[in-house]
């Protein structure tokens, strides 16, 4: 695969440099049959250096988790080689299974059938709650 | 179907609603005695709470409904490890309501998830306790006739005090109200309880119960509880540190109400019961009353 040419497939831009691995790692990318190619320490006029993922193939994204991990990130959506759609990411109001809460006196502390969700209260500051708890995620 | 998880599920005008309803189930207790004819309430309590499963099933049979459940985690199906969620979900089948207890904070929530009947959180850990508050504010209706232009003083324990952290959310909601929250350096109100609550409600904190009481319209006492502290010392050092007694009381309006979530340890004075400004025994009473009109209201009932 060359790097910059994808027929179908989504290009995962400015990322923070250094946090692509764990992007990968997040969106389960060593689980799918894609083509991915990972470039670290990309030259960028916004961010000095970004990290870029590019994925060639049918691959459902994740978004709440790209936006919960770097709302900074943009997703390019390749049809047919060529640009059809870009997407900034923004904080999500909900998180499902992203974050684990800490708190000992939770109920998702003992259940493990429950699904650990977060709502997020304060979008300047980026500060999700439990939904059960009501804990702060740090 | 709805729910009572926390006290912010409620608006303001639902919570009028509530008491218009108790205050009448007072009035007039007999047009009430077969409201809940054949209908059953089960009260699923995952940790001892005698009082309020008390209350909960003392009004469920005013209402001429019947009561069911299990008073304590070792004596119910929990103890074989079944989840939160299929209990309430088998308990919806022969109950029409439940009232839960539970030590770990969101139980409740995840009840009224799984269930197919109405789930009123009956207290989970150090979270949330609504009927609680529903019975602190029927107690402010009937003392003081009004939920505006109230200082309120909030005495001891407001670190781990959730009865506090829950009143204030419910009374933050109404204008002309002002806290004056008393407690020992250690047992401050959380920045957390501040940072959502009193955004546009005064409110001024002090070491000092002498110094407030002449403001006050409302003493609103809590106990220390030991279970909430790691060593022995630091409660039995706080434990004592605000203590309600008549020399105190001299200085407090004529119409000051005193009020307390029971049970208490030695916070309030016994001397003080025959006051009539003590209102914590009141305040039992009217628990079982806004219960009442709280399992209507959840049944649809009319
Ligand atoms: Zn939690």
């Amino acid at each position: 695969m060359r790097v910059d040419e994808i027929k179908n497939g989504i290009v995962i831009d400015h990322i923070k440099v250094g946090k692509a691995m764990k992007i990968y790692d997040m969106l389960e990318l060593d689980g799918s049959d894609c083509t991915v190619a990972i470039l670290k320490n990309v030259p960028s006029k916004k961010m000095g250096k970004k990290d870029i993922i590019k994925i060639d193939g049918n691959f459902n994204v994740d978004y709440d988790m790209l936006g919960f991990l770097s709302p900074c990130i943009t997703v390019d959506i390749i049809k047919n080689g060529v640009l059809s759609e870009k997407k900034h990411m923004e904080l999500p109001d909900t998180l499902a299974n992203i974050l684990k809460c800490k708190n000992p006196r939770c109920i998702t502390s003992i259940e493990h059938g429950i699904p650990h969700i977060f709502k997020l209260v304060d979008r300047e500051n980026g500060v999700y709650r439990c939904l059960y708890c009501e804990t702060s995620a740090k | 179907m709805q729910n009572l998880i926390n006290i912010l599920d409620l608006s303001c005008e639902e919570i009028s609603e509530l008491i218009t309803v108790a205050d009448d189930i007072i009035d007039n207790p007999e047009n009430y005695y077969e409201k809940c004819a054949h209908k059953k309430l089960a009260t699923l309590f995952y940790e001892p709470s005698t009082r309020t499963r008390l209350s909960f099933e003392a009004a469920m049979l005013e209402l001429g409904g019947s009561v069911l459940g299990f008073s304590e985690a070792s004596s119910s199906s929990v103890s074989k490890g079944e989840s939160v969620g299929d209990t309430v979900k088998t308990v919806s089948a022969y109950a029409d309501i439940i009232a839960m207890r539970h030590p770990k904070e969101g139980a409740p929530l995840v009840a009224s998830q799984r269930a197919d009947i109405p789930i009123i959180n009956a207290g989970d850990g150090g979270h949330n306790h609504p009927t609680q508050t529903l019975t602190d504010l029927l107690t402010i209706h009937r003392e003081k006739g009004t939920f505006e232009n109230l200082t309120i003083g909030l005495c001891g324990d407001l670190k781990f005090g959730r009865t506090v952290h829950s009143l204030i959310a419910a009374m933050s909601r109404y204008s002309g109200i002002k806290f004056i929250l008393i407690s020992p350096e250690e047992l401050k109100i959380p920045s957390f309880v501040k940072e959502d609550y009193f955004g546009y409600t005064p409110y001024e904190e002090t070491t000092s119960l002498d110094e407030a009481l002449p403001n006050l319209d409302i003493l609103y006492m809590t106990r220390v509880q030991k279970e909430r502290f790691f060593n022995e010392e630091d409660y039995l050092r706080l434990k004592d540190s605000y203590i309600l007694t008549p020399g105190k009381l001299e200085n407090a309006k004529s119409d000051l109400s005193i009020m307390h979530p029971l049970p208490r340890v030695n916070e309030i004075s016994v001397d003080i019961d025959d006051d009539p400004r003590a209102a914590y025994f009141r305040q039992a009473k009217y628990g079982k009353y806004i219960r009442m009109a709280l399992i209507m209201k959840l049944l649809n009932i009319h």
